[in-house]
């Protein structure tokens, strides 16, 4: 456990850090962020004594850090500075049991099997062992890296201060040492202190966050209190936006070049549409953000090509991801920038309206087999194998959507379907009541992202309006193709 | 058989074999018996024990001085250029001895010992006067002061030994001559004045060889892995400084011993000063032994300077050694 109280302390006479109070617990990883210049490596230097401190103090085990001497303070905490460059040449073994020194005792001090061990398992842990006899000179900048993060590891201390451990690092090694860093503290109750400039490993791999700026403390907490965009924002004097990690509750951060082609209209028309015997295809120039549900590349994304993909009756769905694969590659789509949805409709009985409005126009496209029509509150009843999705519904939108809007406008377009099911009086075959949807539909909600953002997409904003109206227009004219048909 | 017991094994052997080289050969031969009979041959007796075999040892000690002060330089300094004669302490001991030649200055009592005896001080003098300079431009000594300082006291010490020479008469063959280095006509005192500063600064080097390993990777990374850098700076100051200056002061200035023999030593048996220290201790002997040799013998019955011979047979040797090594390494660069 180390506890920093109002520390101040710097070259010279003038303190570079100022009043930096934490605690962290045994067992705990404390990051520290900040830009350039900060004071995150200096801070690092004044808490493992290399700089002097002018107030303020950090204690380790209750004890100030000045009562400790340079041997019993190396037993305690092990420091991983920056890179070093060396004049001579050592074995990775040599350098790993550098580590060893504070240990080593006495004027004939041997190497002991405790030595050995930790020396043995610092070299493990950090995948070094197999360059064990290999001289430093002839390792890449990130082996030389993880020799210097086994060094430290061998001191076997309770503290580790690091200062960028990740730096010249493969993502891969990246992971491999912070994991390794993590195990140490959870497993061992190693207390860890670490200058890190990646903010998403910062959130990912520390308990705490300190985020430093102009040698004083801007934000100290948990990662989602202290990666909050306006406060990095402002910090860091650039544009940035956070997300949620896919499998963490960590907060990622990413960053936004400054906007340029924001402004730059790319209108996207009904004639862009192409419609062949096996599919229903639009194509863009540029690539639109979607929400879908549909079977390939489904959720949230940057897409250009979209496909309506129409497939027999007979079509087997157990293995549906592999055969889309296929098709993709029989018919040369690329598989990254393409949403498939599939359906057991023609191509030829789609739906596809174009509807103006302020912001832009707007394209509604919809292919509705109402055969297998259910009344959504009666399903429970039902247990029938699942069909293909019968009403696929596309909303292009030629605007600036907010994640809210995307949200509203699933649910408006929903809304709209199910009134028009109503209106064509589509019933529930087994229930006899009217029906709000098949087992399986499908929606895509597209937009080009250009001009004025739309924060909002309810039935109240224009943008919900014109959807509702185009989704209902649209699938009524949809279901008469189908009526027609059958 | 472990690599570094293979190396203690050659190395003494090869010391023990220049040692017995050095002493016998020579314009009198030396029959073995002598070692344990003196009265087999009275007369090769009486040159192997009072005239080769301290000059023997003398080489053997200076050379070790040398060679182990400059591996812990090299170690300390980070520097692979760095010799016992960086710091300035051995231009100190040269100008006490061209002084004591030049003013023809002696000591009651002292006799022919005045000149080591000056040389020492002026060596003394040097490194104090050199660490009190450095730790005033810059608190904390850093490498880089005083290397650049111990520069700068060499080459003021090197102008006043060139003035001397300079306006030396009749005394200009005896100074350049010890200048030049030699351990001839020296004798047993002689080996017995430089034992105690040879065994006192080895000892204190041999302190810090675990010191020395973590300080190759600079003063910051020394200090968080617990090493007191500053007890360990002036232990290793002091221990280099002193067995240069005795070395110095007994054999002139005796080139190329300090700043190879690390190197070579490194280069064969791997850069873990634990292991360097003796090695280069031992090997330094070797050296300049087998060097003394050559010079006494190479061009009878003159007797060259042993500083020639150092370079002349050092420098070859070293190309060779530093050549194969970088080769069997398969080297970048």
């Amino acid at each position: 456990m180390i506890v920093v109280e109002h520390l101040s302390g710097g070259y010279e006479d003038v303190p570079l850090v100022k009043d930096i109070s934490f605690t962290v617990e045994k067992g705990k990883i404390l990051g520290i962020l900040g830009p350039n210049g900060s004071g995150k490596s200096t801070l690092l230097k004044v808490l493992s004594g290399i700089l002097p401190t002018t107030t303020g103090m950090v204690m380790i085990d209750g004890k100030a850090i000045h009562s400790y001497n340079a041997r019993a303070l190396a037993k305690k905490m092990a420091v991983l500075p920056q890179l070093h460059a060396n004049a001579f040449s050592n074995s990775v073994r040599e350098v790993v049991s550098l580590g060893r020194y504070p240990h080593q005792t006495g004027f004939f001090a041997s190497w002991s099997a405790r030595d050995e061990q930790a020396v043995q398992h610092a070299m493990l842990q950090t995948g070094v062992k197999r360059y064990e006899q290999t001289p430093m000179e002839f390792l890449s900048g990130g082996e030389q890296q993880r020799v210097f993060v086994a060094q430290a590891l061998a001191q076997t201390a309770e503290i580790l201060l690091l200062d960028e451990p990740t730096n010249h690092l493969d993502i891969a090694h990246q992971r491999q040492i912070l994991d390794m860093v993590r195990k140490e503290a959870m497993e061992c109750g190693l207390t860890v202190v670490m200058v890190l400039h990646d903010m998403n490993l910062a959130s990912l791999y520390c308990d705490e966050l300190l985020l430093m700026e102009g040698g004083q403390m801007r934000a100290i907490g948990a990662p989602h209190e202290v990666i909050i965009a306006s406060q990095i924002e402002d910090v860091y004097q650039a544009r940035v936006a956070t997300y949620a990690h896919p499998e963490m509750p960590k907060p990622q951060i990413t960053m936004m070049p400054t906007a340029g082609d924001r402004q730059q209209r790319a209108m996207i028309k009904k004639e862009h549409f192409t419609i062949t015997e096996h599919y229903i295809q639009l194509q863009t120039e540029i690539p639109l953000k979607i929400v879908s549900s549909a079977v390939h590349n489904p959720g949230i994304g940057w897409f250009s090509c979209l496909l309506n993909r129409s497939v027999p009756g007979d079509y087997v769905i157990s293995d549906v991801k592999r055969e889309v694969n296929e098709f993709l590659q029989r018919e040369n789509f690329a598989p990254t920038s393409t949403v498939v949805m599939l359906t057991a409709v023609p191509t030829s009985l789609v739906a596809i309206q174009e509807f103006s409005a302020s912001f832009g126009n707007m394209i509604v496209a919809v292919t509705a087999g109402v055969g297998n029509a259910v009344d959504v509150s009666r399903v429970h009843e039902r247990q029938d194998e699942p069909y293909i999705g019968t009403i696929n519904t596309w909303v292009i939108i030629n605007g600036c959507l907010s994640e809210e809007a995307f949200l509203q406008a699933t649910m408006t377009a929903t809304e709209a379907k199910t009134k028009a099911l109503q209106s064509e009086n589509i019933r529930d075959a087994r229930s006899g009541t009217i029906a709000t949807g098949t087992a399986t539909d499908s929606l895509l909600i597209a937009a080009t992202q250009k001009g004025e953002e739309m924060l909002y997409a309810g039935p109240i904003t224009e943008v919900g309006k014109t959807i509702a109206k185009g989704v209902f227009e649209t699938t009524v004219q949809a279901i008469k193709n189908y009526k027609n048909q059958f | 058989m472990k690599k570094i017991t293979v190396a203690y094994v050659l190395t003494c052997t090869l010391l023990m074999i220049s040692i017995w080289c050095g002493a016998a050969i020579g314009s009198v031969h030396i029959p073995f018996e002598v070692l344990w009979n003196q009265t087999v041959d009275e007369t090769a007796a009486n040159i192997f024990w009072k005239i080769r075999l301290p000059r023997v040892l003398l080489a053997g000690l200076v050379g070790a001085s040398l060679a182990i002060a400059g591996a812990a330089f090299q170690g300390l300094l980070k520097n692979p250029l760095a010799d016992p004669y960086t710091l300035g302490v051995s231009s100190g001991a040269s100008v006490g001895a061209v002084m004591t030649i030049f003013f023809s200055i002696s000591i009651p009592m002292a006799g022919l010992y005045a000149l080591p005896i000056f040389s020492m001080l002026g060596a003394i003098l040097t490194m104090i006067i050199v660490m009190t300079f450095a730790r005033a431009v810059d608190r904390s000594l850093k490498m880089e002061t005083l290397i650049l300082t111990g520069v700068i006291f060499s080459s003021f010490l090197g102008s006043l030994i060139s003035l001397m020479i300079a306006l030396s008469g009749e005394e200009l063959r005896q100074v350049v001559s010890w200048l030049l280095g030699s351990v001839s006509m020296r004798g047993w005192p002689y080996v017995q004045m430089i034992i105690p500063f040879v065994l006192i600064g080895s000892l204190m080097l041999w302190t810090q060889r675990r010191e020395l390993n973590v300080l190759l990777y600079g003063e910051e990374r020394a200090k968080h892995l617990g090493v007191n850098v500053k007890r360990s700076k002036y232990l290793i100051l002091a221990g280099g400084s002193m067995l240069t200056g005795a070395a110095v002061a007994v054999s002139g200035t005796i080139g190329f011993v300090g700043l190879v023999v690390p190197h070579m030593t490194r280069m064969i048996w791997g850069a873990d000063h634990r292991h360097v220290l003796p090695l280069s201790f031992l090997n330094g002997a070797t050296l300049l032994i087998i060097c003394d040799l050559v010079a006494r013998t190479i061009i009878l019955p003159r007797e060259l300077p042993i500083g020639v011979i150092t370079a002349f047979i050092g420098a070859p040797v070293f190309s060779y050694i530093f050549y194969k090594q970088r080769k069997s390494k398969g080297v970048r660069a």
